[in-house]
């Protein structure tokens, strides 16, 4: 599959965005190498085998917990639970795949220990929940203001719109657009099927479109930008 | 098969992402040609999109990282189970 990913110029996003980006893509050859001498003794690589899912587990851990407190909890018991299950892990998945499986569960283990469940828990929203799905309709705003992302405001905004999109929305966006994993990856670290990701994605860019664009526009560049045109 | 501006709607996700196949992929095109507001609502969707996957968004807060790989380390250092 092809995803839309646009790589703006370097002076703009900077080097180091990029460089992270890279390092947290899944490489299994040194994934199976790390593991391998961290079975036979070499303890301290978990850290290099861990770090390029950090983000991921936060994510994930973000998305079903709501509490960054609670986040940092669970994403250590997580970690903790990976190391000890590492000899489990046969590479039949990604071992991003595998870990985020563990944070799904550790995840999901907390939230039944929470007594007071949020009103949009895990049970409530379906995908046959019935939602106006109506585009936000603009004149025009083909350039994207990524330089106001420098702004908080901007981030405030973007932060805040997914933050009030229903749960089964939230969790796929975070994953998909945010943590650019691939769709069979989200339904994997999700436990549902592709089709649902796909359904979920589209009614939450959706509402984040029809939400957002109105707002956004005003960050727009005044002059013309990188991105003037349909792929 | 011609299509109207809910048609190309209901498939924006799917065209930002590449997973429509080639003749529902160029009927959409077409329309596009002359479709101000689906142009505009195509157009905003992905800024969307872009901005979202932009790292300056959604930052690891700090701290996060290093007491991660500091519980890692008392994992690590504390003396095996027998």
């Amino acid at each position: 599959m092809e995803r839309y990913i646009v790589t703006p110029p370097a002076a703009k996003t900077g080097h180091a965005t990029e460089l992270l980006r890279r390092m947290n893509m899944p490489n299994p050859e040194f994934e199976a190498e790390c593991i391998r001498r961290i079975l036979a003794g070499e303890k301290h690589l978990f850290h290099d085998l861990i770090r390029p899912c950090e983000r991921s587990i936060y994510f994930l851990l973000l998305s079903l917990l709501k509490n960054e407190s609670d986040v940092d909890d669970v994403a250590q018991e997580t970690v903790i639970k990976v190391y000890q299950n590492l000899d489990k892990f046969r590479g039949d998945s990604q071992f991003r795949t595998w870990v985020l499986s563990i944070a799904r569960n550790e995840g999901l283990g907390r939230l039944r220990k929470i007594s007071t469940r949020r009103e949009d828990s895990l049970d409530a929203a379906t995908d046959e929940q019935s939602g106006d799905y109506t585009p936000a309709i603009l004149t025009s705003w083909r350039e994207i203001p990524t330089e106001a992302l420098e702004q908080k405001e901007l981030g405030a905004i973007l932060r805040s719109a997914i933050e009030g999109l229903p749960e089964i929305y939230r969790n796929v966006v975070l994953l998909r657009d945010i943590e650019e994993m691939d769709i069979r990856q989200t339904a994997a670290a999700l436990d549902i099927s592709e089709v649902a990701v796909k359904v979920r994605l589209h009614r939450a860019r959706a509402l984040l479109q029809r939400n957002l664009a109105p707002k956004l526009k005003g960050f727009a560049p005044k002059r013309k930008g990188w991105f003037g045109g349909r792929a | 098969m011609r299509i109207d501006c809910n048609h190309v709607w209901e498939h924006i996700s799917g065209y930002i992402d590449s997973e429509l196949d080639a003749s529902l992929r160029s009927e959409i095109d077409r329309h596009l040609e002359t479709c101000e507001i689906c142009s505009a609502v195509l157009d905003s969707t992905r800024n969307v999109v872009i901005l979202m996957a932009d790292d300056r968004v959604f930052e690891l807060p700090a701290g996060f990282s290093d007491r991660l790989h500091a519980h890692i380390d008392r994992e690590i250092k504390a003396p095996e189970q027998p």
